[in-house]
């Protein structure tokens, strides 16, 4: 079995994010930029299911600009198997839309046969939550989303799942798309051989145009900005006048 | 500003380091160092990111080639955790292994390498003597020849890891008096005769171990003498050089730590009704301590680039050792003064790279060593 893993290449979970001086969306020019910590879950398990003898190949994937290439070589320094960079744009403003990734991805299985596919639940920038499922009813396979645990037998992959208020454990049949959470592992560091070895793994470029996609917007930012800062505090000298304010604040 | 030596590999390399040390140290550093020691499980972690394996054969779980550049990237990441003695518990391998890969036998180093760069084992170097560091000429341990064994007698003191280390490279007299008498032998922690005691309390480098070792009549096998007769300090050189240069990366990442840590001080402490950092005495010293980061940093890489095309810049390294140590003196004072009080209550990263200066001024060659052999290498 193959595996395909998509990654984004996102603002950097650390880097406190600045919007754009014109409120058109967050300054990515000149920040750190890191895989996305949902996708590095993903492409850890799918790792791991080869290490067990469930798969033969890892496929990871990045669509956007040229620099994804950076982000797929730390995929390939982790253990994938190859890469394939789709260059979608050239401004790294310009964040591909779910249901273009979903398509991309769509004519990306098509090519090379993939029987699982494994996504991050969402990305952390736009926070989607949506090209897996898009994805899913693209191919019309099986979909499990929020995964906490997986277990591939055979042609079966068992899910569980994290939902509101508990744990739900589902049955899909492969082929099939997963979207994983927070708490299904903990991905690797890569290791240095492994970083050494990645330069000499495939990592072929292509354009959407070569999977015969094309780029639209349907989606418009308004407006971006900034979550309101907090008001000072006040420091009240007793308790009399702290059940005074209350009172004045209720309206009690 | 670029580096212009970067290369993707490094940029990955050193972004991964940083992930480890942001999760996997920062958090429990501050307790390490209190309860004195690192829990083994770090060696073997950091084993598993492949740190150890610089010139090392594959076989063996090395890297099979070497690069200074990445030796020094992981020297700067560590030291940002902000102990030294989380890298120094290590690191005795750091000055071991290479002369074990390239002096020892290949029957030792297939009993041997591969646990020590996994981070299974340690490994420390024993040079210096109770007797003295610096005049390595006229070290007093000894090794005589008895049949296919060679008997050692003495003693070796402040050895880094030692406490904890299976195996040992020594430096031992087999021949005449000075340099050219010395030889280097491995030594198995297990051998009769061996004993080792930790040193007292320390004014840093906590959560790292120091040792005297006693050789008792230690036979050890022939076979067990690295490399040539009498040829052990030549052979060794290169060793320190490699040492020097990555205390010269350590050192950079100390200085990065008091400076970041300076600015989040300065940012937000107030007084006389501005932040710190509007200030501008503080903001002077600001630029300094960052102006000298950039000055030890073209240094370090300068000096990578010609030790990886094969040169032996010594006078240099000398020179880049005591500027290093120096330039961190300055930055660690520095911070401290901007956090003021602060920044003298224990626990907080620039008190203890404070007092984790002189082990980097005095250890691996000391500054006055350092500046000696830069005025001989200059030809006088
Ligand atoms: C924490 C720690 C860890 C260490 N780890 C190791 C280890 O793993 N392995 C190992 O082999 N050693 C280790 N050392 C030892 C270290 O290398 C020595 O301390 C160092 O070489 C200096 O030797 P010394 O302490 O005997 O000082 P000395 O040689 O006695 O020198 C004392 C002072 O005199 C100065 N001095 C000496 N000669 C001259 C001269 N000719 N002209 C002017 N000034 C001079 C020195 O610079 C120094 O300031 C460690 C030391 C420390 C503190």
């Amino acid at each position: 079995m193959k595996i395909l893993v998509p990654v984004k290449r996102v603002l950097d979970y650390n880097v406190k994010a600045r919007v754009k001086a014109d409120g058109s969306g967050i300054d990515l020019a000149n920040v750190k930029m890191s895989m996305n910590p949902f996708d590095e879950i993903a492409l850890e398990e799918a790792i791991r299911i080869k290490e067990k003898g469930n798969a033969e190949e890892i496929i990871a994937v990045s669509i956007g600009v040229q620099q994804n290439q950076e982000t797929l070589r730390t995929a390939l320094a982790m253990g994938a198997d190859r890469a394939i960079l789709v260059v979608a744009t050239d401004d790294v403003h310009n964040d591909i839309e779910p249901l273009t990734v979903a398509n991309i991805l769509a004519a990306i299985t098509l090519k090379e046969g993939p029987s699982l596919i494994l996504c991050g639940k969402q990305a952390i920038d736009n926070d989607f939550n949506a090209t897996a499922q898009m994805l899913s009813a693209k191919l019309k396979w099986s979909q499990a989303t929020f995964a906490s645990e997986i277990d591939v037998k055979d042609d079966i992959i068992r899910v569980t799942r994290e939902v509101d208020g508990g744990l739900q454990t589902i049955d899909a049949k492969i082929p099939a798309v997963v979207s994983v959470d927070l708490r299904l592992n903990e991905p690797r560091y890569a290791s240095l051989p492994n970083i050494m070895k990645a330069k000499r793994k495939p990592l072929e470029e292509i354009n959407p145009a070569d999977l015969g996609v094309e780029i639209t917007q349907r989606l418009k930012v308004i407006e971006t900005k900034e979550p309101d800062s907090r008001e000072a505090g006040l420091i009240l000298e007793n308790i009399d006048q702290l059940v005074e304010k209350i009172q004045e604040n209720v309206g009690g | 500003m670029k580096n212009p030596f970067d290369t993707p590999e490094r940029e990955e390399f050193r972004a991964q380091l940083k992930a480890f040390v942001d999760k996997e140290i920062k958090p429990y550093v501050n307790d390490w160092d209190e309860e004195g020691k690192i829990p083994w499980d770090l060696h073997q972690k950091a084993g598993a990111l492949g740190v150890w394996g610089f010139g090392i054969d594959e076989k063996y779980g090395g890297l099979g080639e070497d690069d200074n550049f990445l030796r020094a990237i992981y020297n700067e990441e560590f030291a940002k955790c902000g102990a030294g003695g989380v890298g120094a518990a290590m690191g005795g391998r750091m000055i071991s292994l290479e002369p074990i890969q390239r002096l020892c036998s290949s029957e030792i180093k297939d009993r041997v390498l591969k646990d020590i760069v996994t981070g299974k084992k340690g490994s420390s170097l024993g040079i210096t003597e109770p007797g003295g560091g610096s005049d390595v000429a006229n070290m007093k341990t000894s090794a005589k020849r008895d049949g296919n064994h060679f008997v050692i007698n003495g003693s070796k003191t402040f050895i880094t890891g030692a406490m904890t280390s299976d195996y040992f490279v020594v430096g031992a007299r087999t021949g005449g008096s000075g340099l050219k008498g010395i030889s280097l032998f491995f030594v198995e922690a297990h051998r009769d005769g061996f004993s080792r005691v930790p040193l007292d309390k320390k004014m840093g480098w906590w959560c790292s171990d120091q040792a005297t070792l006693y050789f008792d009549n230690v036979r050890v096998p022939a076979e067990n003498m690295m490399g040539e007769e009498d040829k052990g300090f030549i052979q060794i050189m290169e060793n320190f050089n490699i040492e020097r240069m990555c205390m010269c990366a350590s050192s950079l990442g100390m200085m990065k730590v008091c400076l970041e840590e300076s600015i989040e001080w300065a940012k937000t402490r107030e007084t006389f009704g501005k932040p710190l950092i509007q200030h501008q005495v503080i903001r002077h010293k600001l630029a300094n301590m960052s102006s000298k980061i950039d000055a030890l940093e073209a240094l370090v890489n300068n000096i990578c680039w010609n030790m990886n095309n094969g040169e032996v810049p010594v006078a240099e390294i000398s020179k880049a050792k005591f500027f290093a140590t120096k330039e961190l003196e300055y930055c660690s004072s520095e911070a401290m003064q901007i956090m003021g009080g602060a920044g003298y209550l224990r626990g907080n990263p620039v008190e203890r790279i404070y007092r984790e200066v002189k082990v980097m001024a005095i250890g691996g060659g000391s500054e006055e060593i350092m500046r000696d052999l830069a005025v001989r290498q200059m030809g006088y």
